[in-house]
């Protein structure tokens, strides 16, 4: 008989970490790309609507919701890339003589291309909050969020790098909203169907959002 | 040799239950005193030590496949029968042990085949328990089906996997013994010897097939549930490794052989179709439900196919042969029919052997989807391997060697005649008398392995703890050593022919002259063949490297070197029974429509061979059968 | 008439667990199209053998695709180019004359390459005896009858027992998981009611023997299900997921007479 492995020492266990984790990302990848569709409001009495959203996420319940939220997204952060790293770890030493040939039948591109999607848009996700939370990159007004987007955005590098990690993000919720959802062990013959199309909706939602704000920019629809 | 069946007094019905209280127990403290060897993993070896690890015996179970879970059981199709009555269609275990007695065409123990019948209720319960996925109608309740030889519905059947579920349930509870120690697996591991010592088997000599270390492992008693000989015929439906050789160094040791000739040619398997060919591949016979069996009625018509051959020119030789029982006749009656049907030219496909299988009828009747979830995977199988799709054009089949009846001697209580040997399963040759029904072979290895063998073991082993063997006892040493020389002198050969070819070569004679068919003549000129072939094997294989690593041309040319003196036996087993019965057909008995033609006043009984030393002629033991439950009649299935 | 072709194999040698292995190259030639992938192999062996060199060691046995032992990865894909179809029920009329073929053995930490082709697949053995299993000693059983199951339940769990433990799940992941044949076993009796009682404490077990096998673990990418024989199916493993979170969220520290679960 084994000797029993505590839940987060487990397989299982580290997968139920990565999909729970999972779930918060993909509510506040959700909601940010939300939030940001103001984005595309006309300023209202001096005011760009995005400015004052921003000042409402760094005001509400007297300034510790957005510490509140960015806890809980850093633990959940911190925890997804903890599984990540295990169980990539696990998987790596699984097999220590590869294959000459491998002809895959049912894995997809964005499947198989999870750690790298994962890593640029980790890569990525330090670049953004040096750029737009800290004001390490190029001009920055406090408080200025519209502003600050915008001038940013018009950078064909930061457009660039930023369509690029979206695009990784794409593949990473293609499959990773598609996965949690098995590991949580929500699979059923009849709701298979829509639970893919929910995880390609839910991709195609936030990065097809996501990308259209430097474009937009980029096209000179959206400008100071 | 003295032949005592140990056949309990009293009425048959009660034999069983009265053997059970009459014999001596182990005290459940003790049993972990007493250590027993189980050869083989099958359905009865599995269940076996599974169940004696249940009772707290020390069990050591050997295997030469990777896993127990891959015994050749697991590739029983069809079914198993019980006497559950689940149809209210008249069944009991009196009909059961009727039809079993009549099946194997009155040359079985009646009081083995009785206790059979009572005990396979249990069995249906015992795999429901462990979790085995019968099939089930809608109401949850188990779904039956039928089965040749019976007219009655009292087939259990998980789709076309039952063997393969019923072995993966005793499998399950061999792994739970393991697990909690009971049982100690050796996986890989071939049995050579037996150990024999002042005149009681107490072990075993194994090679371990990975590393080829020759090792003894000793014991209170052996059981052996090691399956049949049919590889002796190279081409049969059976696993490549399946081998006579742990029976046959039994054998060898004093255990007698019992009916060699009785082999089951199974009416149901795909032609073969080249020299390649190295097994062949059985379709369930419950295809024969819905499918029906016939050739062209004119030769000059076989040439074409079959859509073309119009209804009036077919001959539907089963039904018109056997009208109750029609495509369900039993195994050894179907074969030679279908044999005598291509001998008279009408066999269809590559060679002209082969018959259809046309399933045409039914699937107007019942839909194509309605036999596409009864036989669906079968189907499947069968046109991955032809390229023909069943559903359009009726599949060809014909007999192939799928079983044998005769295996060691036992008595009652599953004993060879060399105490402390126990045989079970195919391996012995107790139940299923000279033809065995369809569904019947599952259930006589997990009677013996679940029911039978748990009660019998104790009574002997209260009887005899002997004295611990030491390992380098001067017996053990000389099992180790003719092992160790054996595997010596085959890799010293150094010829030019491989194993296979000789077992190739060996499986034509026996097929030829000791197959379907058999007479005097053939069997003579066999028993010259099979011996110079032996001399060639000795003279000319070519096993190539070492003995001390995986070396599977090894392996394969120590089984062949058995087959070839097994053959022989069969042969000779053939030629003493002079008369047909079940599978052994001679074409001097025969009554006037072809039908076997049994001689029960010379033969109504089982033959025991005893071995007497290498060159000299087998002795030919008689066990008579009494039939006071059953009466002797001619067989008749029309 | 199909005509006979040659072909040039690709073959993995390793003396034994312990020696490098490496790829040979082999002439198959005059192989008939109704041959078996297996019978091609035989009579390639034949030919090495009356070479008095070392034949290719491979695992087979029962050759109609139930056994689960024969296990090659051919062309890259574990039992070769046809779906649900063992190595030994694929046919040589599958390739064409002049095709070279690929053969390597499963690939994994949990399954030790013992000789070519042949691996140790005990590990699966290990984990069945974890908690693989229905705990109902022999002469204990009610009536068979006496416990109706749903024909739907009964139609899954055979639908899951169909798996033959080919180890062809491993093989086929990119992580070597078998998360695919554990949640087979797990479904088959976790579906039944007999397989009830045990229901947690199997999953918890044999998880945590699958793990201790050092298996990698799933990331669904399906590859499993596309290369078994069988067609066991992905949902299998979405519900030892739920079964396994289900098992640890309700467990409770040892009790006195009994633990877990």
């Amino acid at each position: 008989m084994p000797k029993e492995a505590s839940f987060l020492a487990s397989s299982i266990g580290k997968k139920i970490v990565m999909a729970v984790t999972g779930i918060m990302l993909v509510g506040f990848v959700v909601g940010h790309m939300a939030g940001n569709l103001q984005l595309y409001l006309p300023a209202h009495g001096g005011e760009h609507p995005l400015d004052a959203y921003g000042h409402f996420l760094r005001t509400m319940l007297h300034g510790a919701g957005i510490w509140i939220a960015r806890g809980g997204l850093l633990v959940a952060a911190l925890l997804h890339i903890w599984a990540a790293v295990t169980l990539t770890k696990m998987n790596m030493e699984a097999r220590p003589v590869a294959y000459k040939e491998v002809k895959s039948q049912a894995s997809t591109l964005a499947s198989r291309s999870m750690r790298v999607s994962g890593f640029i848009v980790l890569s990525f996700l330090v670049f953004h909050l040096l750029h737009l939370t800290l004001g390490k990159i190029g001009p920055f007004e406090e408080g200025k969020v519209f502003q600050n987007v915008v001038q940013g955005f018009q950078s064909p590098v930061i457009s660039g790098f930023y369509i690029l990690a979206m695009v990784c993000l794409f593949g990473h919720l293609r499959h990773g909203v598609w996965s949690m959802l098995q590991t949580l062990g929500l699979s059923h013959p009849s709701y298979n169907t829509l639970r893919d199309r929910l995880a390609f909706g839910v991709a195609l939602l936030v990065v097809g959002a996501n990308i259209s704000f430097p474009l937009a920019v980029l096209a000179g629809f959206v400008k100071l | 040799m003295e032949l005592n069946a140990n056949i309990p007094d009293g009425p048959i019905e009660q034999k069983w239950d009265k053997h059970r209280f009459d014999m001596k127990l182990v005290n459940p403290a003790n049993k972990r005193k007493y250590k027993v060897i189980v050869v083989g993993s099958g359905l009865a070896g599995a269940a076996a030590a599974a169940s004696m690890g249940e009772l707290g015996y020390e069990v050591e179970c050997f295997c030469y496949q990777d896993s127990p879970r891959r015994a050749h059981s697991i590739a029983a199709q069809g079914g198993i029968n019980a006497a559950k009555n689940y149809r209210n269609d008249g069944d009991s275990v009196q009909r059961l042990f009727y039809d079993t007695v009549k099946g194997g065409d009155f040359r079985a123990r009646e009081a083995n085949v009785y206790r059979l019948a009572q005990v396979s209720v249990n069995i249906i319960d015992q795999c429901v328990a462990q979790g085995v996925p019968f099939a089930r109608e809608y109401g949850g309740l188990l779904d039956n089906r039928s089965f040749g030889g019976a007219q009655v519905s009292r087939t259990f059947y998980a789709r076309g996997q039952t063997g393969q579920q019923l072995l993966l349930g005793a499998y399950q509870a061999l792994e739970r013994q393991i697990g909690l120690g009971t049982v100690k697996m050796h996986t890989r591991h071939e049995m050579q010897e037996l150990i024999v010592i002042d005149g009681k088997a107490r072990g075993i000599v194994t090679r371990d097939m990975v590393t080829g270390e020759i090792e003894s492992h000793l014991a209170d008693a052996v059981c052996l549930a090691t399956g049949g000989y049919g590889n002796a015929f190279y081409l049969a439906t059976y696993a490549k490794g399946c081998n006579g050789t742990a029976i046959w160094r039994a054998y060898k040791k004093g255990a007698a052989f019992g009916n060699p000739c009785y082999t089951q040619i199974h009416p149901t398997c795909i032609p073969v179709t080249g020299d390649h060919q190295s097994k062949l591949t059985l379709m369930s016979e419950s295809l024969r439900n819905d499918g029906r069996v016939w050739v062209p009625k004119k030769a000059e018509d076989c040439g074409k196919k079959p859509g073309d051959i119009k209804e009036e020119d077919r001959d539907y030789y089963l039904e018109r042969k056997y009208p109750s029982y029609g495509n369900l006749a039993p195994r050894d009656i179907s074969s030679r029919a279908a044999k005598q049907v291509c001998d008279e030219g009408r066999g269809v496909g590559p060679g002209g052997r082969g018959v259809y299988l046309d399933f045409k009828d039914a699937i107007a009747r019942l839909g194509k989807a309605k036999i596409e979830e009864k036989y669906g995977n079968l189907f499947e199988m069968y046109e991955r391997i032809t390229d023909e799709n069943p559903y359009a054009t009726p599949m060809r089949i014909y007999p192939a060697v799928h079983y044998t009846m005769g295996g060691l001697w036992v008595d009652y209580n599953l004993m060879s005649t060399v105490p402390g040997l126990f045989v079970l399963g195919e391996a012995n040759f107790s139940d299923h008398g000279a033809n065995r029904l369809g569904a019947s072979a599952l259930m006589q290895g997990l009677a013996d392995g679940y029911f039978v063998i748990p009660y019998t073991i104790g009574n002997y082993l209260a009887a005899n703890k002997g004295a611990k063997v030491a390992a380098d006892h001067p017996d053990v040493k000389a099992a180790e050593a003719a092992t160790k020389e054996r595997n010596a002198r085959l890799l010293a050969v150094n010829g030019k022919e491989t194993p296979t070819y000789f077992h190739r070569e060996l499986g034509k004679i026996l097929w030829e002259h000791c197959g379907m068919a058999r007479n005097e003549a053939g069997l003579k000129k066999a028993l010259q063949l099979i011996p110079e072939l032996r001399a060639r094997f000795w003279k000319e294989v070519r096993v190539v490297g070492t003995g001390d690593e995986l070396n599977q041309s090894l392996e394969l040319a120590g089984r062949v070197a058995d087959f070839m003196e097994l053959g022989e036996l069969m042969c000779l087993d053939a030629l003493e029974r002079r008369e047909s019965c079940g599978g052994h057909f001679r074409e001097e008995w025969q009554t006037e429509d072809g039908e076997a033609q049994r001689d029960d006043e010379n033969f109504a009984h089982v033959a025991a061979w005893e071995y007497t030393g290498e060159g000299k002629a087998p002795i030919r033991h008689v066990e008579a059968l009494a039939f006071e439950n059953v009466h002797l009649a001619t067989r008749s299935y029309k | 008439m199909s005509h006979d072709m040659n072909l040039t194999l690709q073959v993995w040698r390793q003396k034994n667990a312990k020696a490098e292995g490496g790829f040979q190259t082999i002439k198959a030639q005059a192989i008939s199209p109704d041959m078996s992938f297996l019978e091609m192999l035989d009579v390639v062996n034949e030919e090495i053998i009356k070479d008095g060199k070392d034949p290719i060691a491979f695992d087979h046995d029962c050759r109609e695709g139930i056994c689960g032992t024969c296990s090659m990865v051919i062309n890259g894909r574990p039992h070769g180019p046809k779906e649900r179809t063992t190595a030994c029920q694929l046919h040589m009329r599958s390739f064409k004359d002049g095709d070279a073929i690929a053969i390597e053995p499963w690939r994994a930490k949990a399954f030790p390459v013992q000789k070519d082709l042949v691996v140790d697949r005990g590990a699966f053995d290990r984990i069945i005896a974890a908690g693989g299993f229905i705990s109902a000693p022999t002469g204990t059983a009610q009536d068979a009858n006496g416990l109706p199951i749903a024909k739907e339940n009964a139609d899954l769990a055979m639908d899951a027992a169909a798996c033959i433990g080919c180890g062809a799940c491993v093989a086929a992941c990119p992580n070597a998981s078998a998360m695919l044949f554990v949640s087979a076993k797990v479904s088959h009796l976790g579906l039944l009611p007999q397989g009830q009682p045990e229901r947690f404490i199997r999953v918890r077990d044999m998880v945590a023997q699958m793990d201790a096998e050092e298996f990698g673990t799933c990331t669904n990418h399906g590859e499993c299900e596309a290369a078994c024989p069988k067609g066991i199916s992905l949902e299998n493993i979405a519900r030892m997921n739920r079964d396994y979170l289900k098992g640890k969220l309700i467990e409770r520290p040892a009790v006195a007479g009994g633990g877990g679960v």
